[in-house]
């Protein structure tokens, strides 16, 4: 299903980015920035929702607004039952959706925003929050443990994100989104996102591109969330072979936000929040000076529990499609 | 494409993890592993009070504590990325997996953090180490008489 906009635009970004993302390419672009995993709270729960409500706080800050200006606050993040998102609002006070779709959660909180815009002054904040060792203690093993990884792993990517959603017509235009099916083609290995992601990266693009009858070549950059290194090769050669599509203009955001010489970050990013910090610090910013005008976000997630990983189910994945334009 | 069709695809592109650096690591690591516990059995032994068991129980004993030490002061976790089943499979990763736990769920109290999660990791060691303790100490009983 693809929906289109007449009026919504993202107007303000905020990014708070944490350790390796500070280490990485786009260091001197971030809003706050925390060194250590604990940035002085006791766990890494209270240190990621800190953070998450910092960047809502930036955020605010930057488009002169306060709490009582905001209709809608729409967060996710990876945490049990979403509960760093559910103690952020807590602590905002602003009307509240908390959602779920793993890393694909940033392009889902962009649909729901601009298809929820009313009135016409109401403003939507967007967040996703990750940080690295509350999702490694979720997904994987215990922290301290040092689980050794594969290669082809990727590595989530410590960072709040916001963004402020209207009516206004400032920042970059949302043109339409498309929202992604449940896809899985068998990928049983929790470490291989980038493999069991792919079809459905490739699926959502395909129905984009059919709904709206354009070339591939109508966009400037397609730029998917978090398939890794090895992923993007992926995605690249399914999308030939499945459904004849041959993209030039394309790039993955996981294999730009780190230092790739790094060896601990195997693969590339990770992490809700992996796409929105590339998009808010790289992208947007051209965007705004119309070097780039038109973009096709592809976030992707898995949508598995350590649960269904042990029982050996294979990992059913989904990806929604938000298209961005300078104005 | 149907989901064979796509395991080969991606069998392709997603890189072998099986590597003859990586065993040869670990032998080493295991192996020094061995040598130090060897080491301290001999120096153990030589003091007198001490029997040939009681020093290896020591032995084991001072190992688990030095690598629960290490993985308390955030070391051991970065030794094992980089020897992986070379400090896993010896007691010192029985040490390092049930320690870490502790740390890890200390924040959600003393009974339902750590008490309930700190064999999370080394419970298996724990349970099969002692059902093949039973079927091997039966076979050796069937076949040398105990």
């Amino acid at each position: 299903m693809t929906i289109y906009y007449k009026d919504a635009y993202i107007n303000e970004t905020s990014v708070t980015a944490g350790p390796f993302l500070i280490d990485g390419p786009l260091k001197e672009k971030f809003d706050n920035v925390y060194t250590d995993f604990y940035d002085k709270e006791k766990t890494f729960e209270d240190c990621e929702v800190n953070e998450l409500v910092k960047t809502i706080n930036t955020l605010l800050r930057k488009g002169n607004y306060n709490n009582r200006d905001i209709s809608l606050l729409i967060s996710a993040d990876l945490s049990n039952q979403i509960v760093i998102s559910n103690l952020a609002a807590n602590k905002l006070g602003i009307t509240y959706f908390g959602i779920y779709n793993a890393c694909a959660s940033f392009c889902e909180s962009i649909i729901l925003a601009s298809s929820l815009l009313y009135n016409r002054d109401d403003k939507v904040i967007c967040t996703t929050s990750a940080h690295n060792l509350t999702s490694e203690r979720q997904f994987k093993a215990p922290v301290e443990y040092g689980m050794p990884k594969p290669e082809y792993s990727t590595f989530t990517a410590s960072a709040a994100t916001a963004c402020i959603v209207s009516h206004k017509k400032e920042g970059v235009r949302i043109e339409s989104g498309t929202i992604g099916k449940v896809i899985d083609l068998g990928v049983k290995d929790a470490f291989d996102m980038g493999s069991a992601m792919s079809p459905a990266a490739a699926y959502t693009l395909n129905k984009h591109l059919k709904d709206t009858n354009r070339d591939i070549s109508y966009y400037d950059l397609i730029l998917t969330g978090d398939l890794g290194l090895y992923g993007k090769k992926i995605f690249k050669e399914f999308c030939l072979k499945e459904y004849g599509l041959k993209i030039n203009n394309y790039n993955d955001a996981a294999c730009l936000i780190y230092n790739n010489k790094d060896s601990r970050v195997c693969a590339g990013g990770s992490g809700p929040s992996c796409l929105p910090t590339y998009v808010f610090c790289e992208i947007i910013p051209k965007m705004k000076k119309k070097k780039i005008k038109r973009v096709l976000l592809l976030a992707t997630g898995a949508l598995f529990s350590t649960t269904s990983v042990n029982q050996k189910k294979s990992i059913p994945c989904i990806c929604h499609a938000v298209s961005l334009e300078a104005i | 494409m149907n989901k064979e069709e796509y395991k080969e695809l991606t069998g392709i592109i997603i890189p072998k993890t099986f590597k003859i650096k990586k065993i040869f690591i670990a032998f080493l690591v295991g192996g020094l592993i061995g040598l130090i516990g060897q080491v301290l059995v001999t120096i153990y032994s030589n003091i007198d009070s001490l029997s040939k068991i009681d020093s290896g129980n020591l032995m084991m004993v001072t190992l688990i504590f030095v690598s629960s030490l290490l993985t308390a002061f955030g070391f051991f976790d970065n030794l094992v990325s980089k020897a992986e089943a070379g400090l896993i499979v010896p007691i010192t990763g029985f040490s390092h997996s049930t320690t870490s736990s502790a740390m890890e769920y200390r924040k959600e109290g003393l009974v339902y953090g750590i008490g309930a999660n700190i064999f999370k990791l080394s419970g298996s060691v724990i349970l099969y180490g002692t059902v093949s303790a039973c079927i091997f100490g039966l076979i050796r009983y069937i076949i040398f008489g105990g």
